[in-house]
């Protein structure tokens, strides 16, 4: 059975890893992703894991070395954040073009400049669209949870696509919770050891990479496109499964008291947490309101989240995002979510709102502000900023 | 084109070629240009590696002629990722097949883990990659062939490029002669991360270049060749002459032969009877054709010190 432990978010993200018996372990250090790769560091040195670390010499390397032992046969891993996914960029978009499912914990930070080593989403949102499953989660055990899904999920012969499990930097990262660690053995049942489905095997040479001519990349593209839809109902299969045997249930797009809410605070990542106390005390005061998380970013849960958001009782989306797209909508999250409605006839109205950048913490105030920026947009019908497009920032000092 | 005066020794090293093994790995339809050293060169290379090999190969030209999909000239496992990371990916590798046999996932064999990457792609972009899988000591032959410039793009200069060679990034015009720096030593560097295994090869000395790709891999821990590889279309050198232009880089000192044995520097081939004039060598080349004699005094000076300078390092660790 499942033990409740006091421990650190970065060491039970680490304890899954060991968990899932990963043969090659390759990662650079980069605060706050630091606590999980040295907890591994030391596991393998203790015995406790047999991996390969790899201690290379940048992030470009830390990726490269995970594509080629996981185009090897091997199950890997590796961490970062912010500058060190920024330095990996070339090669996270190759892992998803060669299909290797190479598993990484990103714990989120802000991106430079000024350097900030403090939580924000600009490091996720830069590599959107580099064909990774993107997965975020909201607090310590799911932190834990999802690495040990994204193995299933990743690795499962109909995916085979790196997935990315996102968690905040420092508000989980280094901070202890109480948390449920399983037994070994309940997840090496859960987690079989990995069967690659093509490897680099001189019994049985096959080549890898290479050069896509105009007449084949379209198509290779297209297959990549497919593989990542396709990995919706694998998706759903694991959370399922996760569900039956441990008795926590994940879903693509998770609500708090949206049921019979008139306005709702959408974001991803630790801020639902704190967002939901404040939809707690507004409630107290009468107040219709509730929070949906976007838990899963790619594969986009576009049905799950017509059906949270359209037809229901639901008239006013805020949506919270936790980077700015410079000059852009001004936030990713928004964008999409509006995108994803806009063939809807009954749908909210969407507005979004920036906070929390660079480790600005969001108090208490500023999400009901948030909460009365999507009321005062219902009464009025339209956005109330001066205009749609600029940027909204909730606790901007002035 | 004058005759080679070569000592004899090198006519044996032609004709023994037969015992090379028959059998190819880098194999015929790849879409390299006439006189191509490279491929030239990356034919022996995988005779000598063998079937046992995997090969993960740099962006670049060698990658680029030999994988247009749904082609391949690869008859040995091949994996090509990027431009600046084929040593990393290889680390990768190396990792995975020492995991993966000693969880007795996979039978546990030896294989040949062999890097292929361009002068650009190790001596500019790659260059840390490839120290840092050098220092961590995987198991690993990394082979560089060199052509002088950045050819798959157009002929651009990188830091392997020689002293007065036009290229498109280092045009010789009216107040320059070309590239106004000194070809990077990459084999240099490599031996300064004391590793068993440092050698400079070229196609045109097919034997010793076979002899060389065996032992790095006879030998534990990562191995660093260094090929001159002859490129017609870069250089402006007729297709025909490949052979020969590798053969008087070799006998004007401009590329000497040798190789590091855990510290111990060896000439494979030298030339007791003395180096021709570098001359020789710079002449047929489109490349240089506008070089002054100050220059080539200039190139002169210099080959002869690093040459002098080898020797030196042969006799001190050879002790
Ligand atoms: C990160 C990156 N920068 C630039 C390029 C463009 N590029 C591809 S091959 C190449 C030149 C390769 O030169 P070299 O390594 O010497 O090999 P060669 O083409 O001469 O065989 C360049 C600049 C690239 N593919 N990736
Ligand atoms: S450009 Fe040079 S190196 Fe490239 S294929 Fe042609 S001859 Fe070979
Ligand atoms: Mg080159």
């Amino acid at each position: 059975m499942a033990k409740r432990t006091g421990i650190e978010v970065s060491i039970a993200i680490a304890e899954a890893a060991r968990q899932a018996n990963v043969d090659v372990v390759s990662a650079y250090p980069i605060t706050p992703q630091t606590h999980i790769v040295e907890h591994l560091a030391q596991l393998v040195a203790d015995g406790d894991l047999d991996a390969e670390y790899i201690t290379v010499e940048s992030e470009h390397t830390a990726m490269s070395a995970c594509v080629g032992a996981s185009a090897a046969g091997a199950r890997v891993f590796t961490s970062t954040s912010s500058q060190g996914l920024a330095l990996m960029n070339e090669i996270v978009y190759l892992a998803s073009s060669l299909r290797t499912p190479v598993i990484m914990a990103l714990a989120n930070r802000a991106l430079s400049g000024p350097i900030s080593i403090w939580n924000d989403h600009s490091d996720v949102m830069n590599e959107r669209d580099t064909g990774w499953i993107c997965i975020f989660a909201n607090n310590g055990q799911e932190a834990y949870d999802l690495t040990l899904m994204a193995f299933r999920i990743g690795e499962d012969r109909r995916v085979m696509l790196p997935v990315m499990v996102n968690f905040d930097g420092f508000i989980l990262t280094h901070v202890i919770e109480p948390i449920h660690i399983f037994e070994d053995q309940e997840i090496a049942d859960f987690i079989p050891p990995y069967e690659p489905l093509c490897v680099l095997d001189t019994d049985n040479p096959i080549t890898v990479g290479p050069v896509g001519v105009p007449d084949v990349y379209t198509e290779a593209k297209k297959q990549q496109e497919m593989a990542i839809r396709e990995s919706r109902p694998v998706i759903e299969e694991v959370f399922e499964e996760f569900a039956r045997r441990y008795g926590r249930r994940y879903r693509p797009v998770e609500t708090y008291r949206a049921d019979d809410a008139e306005i709702v605070l959408l974001a991803q990542g630790s801020v639902i947490e704190a967002a939901e106390v404040a939809v707690d005390h507004l409630r107290d005061q009468g107040k219709k309101v509730g929070t949906v998380e976007l838990r899963l970013w790619r594969p986009f849960p576009f049905d799950d989240l017509r059906e949270v958001l359209c037809s229901t009782s639901i008239k006013q989306v805020v949506v919270l995002d936790r980077c700015i797209s410079f000059g852009g909508p001004p936030g990713p999250v928004l964008s999409e979510v509006r995108s994803a409605l806009y063939l809807e006839k009954d749908k909210p109205m969407v507005v979004g709102v920036v906070a929390g950048l660079g480790g600005r913490d969001i108090s208490l105030e500023e999400y009901v502000e948030m909460f009365e920026i999507g009321e005062e947009c219902l009464r009025t019908g339209k956005d109330p900023g001066e205009e749609p497009e600029l940027v909204k920032i909730v606790g901007l000092r002035e | 084109m004058s005759v080679v005066q070569r000592p004899k020794e090198a006519y044996l090293n032609v004709f023994a070629y037969r015992m090379a093994p028959k059998e190819e790995f880098f194999t015929r339809g790849h879409r390299a240009c006439q006189g191509c050293g490279p491929a030239l060169g990356l034919r022996h290379i995988m005779k000598a590696a063998g079937r046992d090999t995997i090969v993960v190969n740099a962006t670049g030209c060698m990658e680029i002629i030999s994988s247009p999909f749904p082609y391949t000239s690869w008859a040995v496992p091949w994996i090509h990722v990027a431009f600046e990371n084929a040593a990393a990916v290889a680390s990768g590798i190396d990792a995975a097949i020492k995991a993966l046999q000693r969880k007795g996932r996979i039978p546990k064999k030896k294989t040949n883990i062999l890097v292929i990457a361009g002068d650009g792609g190790t001596a500019d972009i790659g260059l840390q990659a490839l120290s840092g899988m050098l220092a961590r000591g995987h198991n690993v032959t990394y082979l560089c062939y060199d052509n002088e410039a950045y050819m798959n793009t157009g002929v651009q200069g990188s830091s392997a490029t020689p002293f007065g060679a036009s290229t498109t990034t280092t045009p010789a015009g009216r107040v320059s002669f070309g590239a106004g720096y000194w070809k990077k030593n990459v084999a240099a560097i490599a031996a300064a991360h004391d590793i068993p295994y440092v050698a400079t090869a070229c196609p045109s000395y097919p034997l010793d270049l076979i002899r060389k790709v065996r032992r790095s891999f006879e030998l534990e821990g990562p191995a660093y060749i260094h090929l001159f590889a002859v490129c017609p279309t870069g250089w402006g050198t007729p297709p025909e002459l490949t052979v020969r232009m590798g053969r008087l880089a070799v006998e004007t000192g401009i590329f000497p032969l040798y190789e590091v044995e855990n510290g111990r520097y060896k000439l494979t081939v030298d030339f007791p009877q003395g180096l021709r004039p570098v001359e020789d060598y710079l002449k047929n080349q489109r490349r240089f054709r506008h070089l002054t004699p100050e220059i080539i005094q200039q190139i002169q000076e210099r080959i002869t010190a690093e040459y002098e300078r080898l020797k030196m390092m042969e006799k001190v660790t050879q002790e």
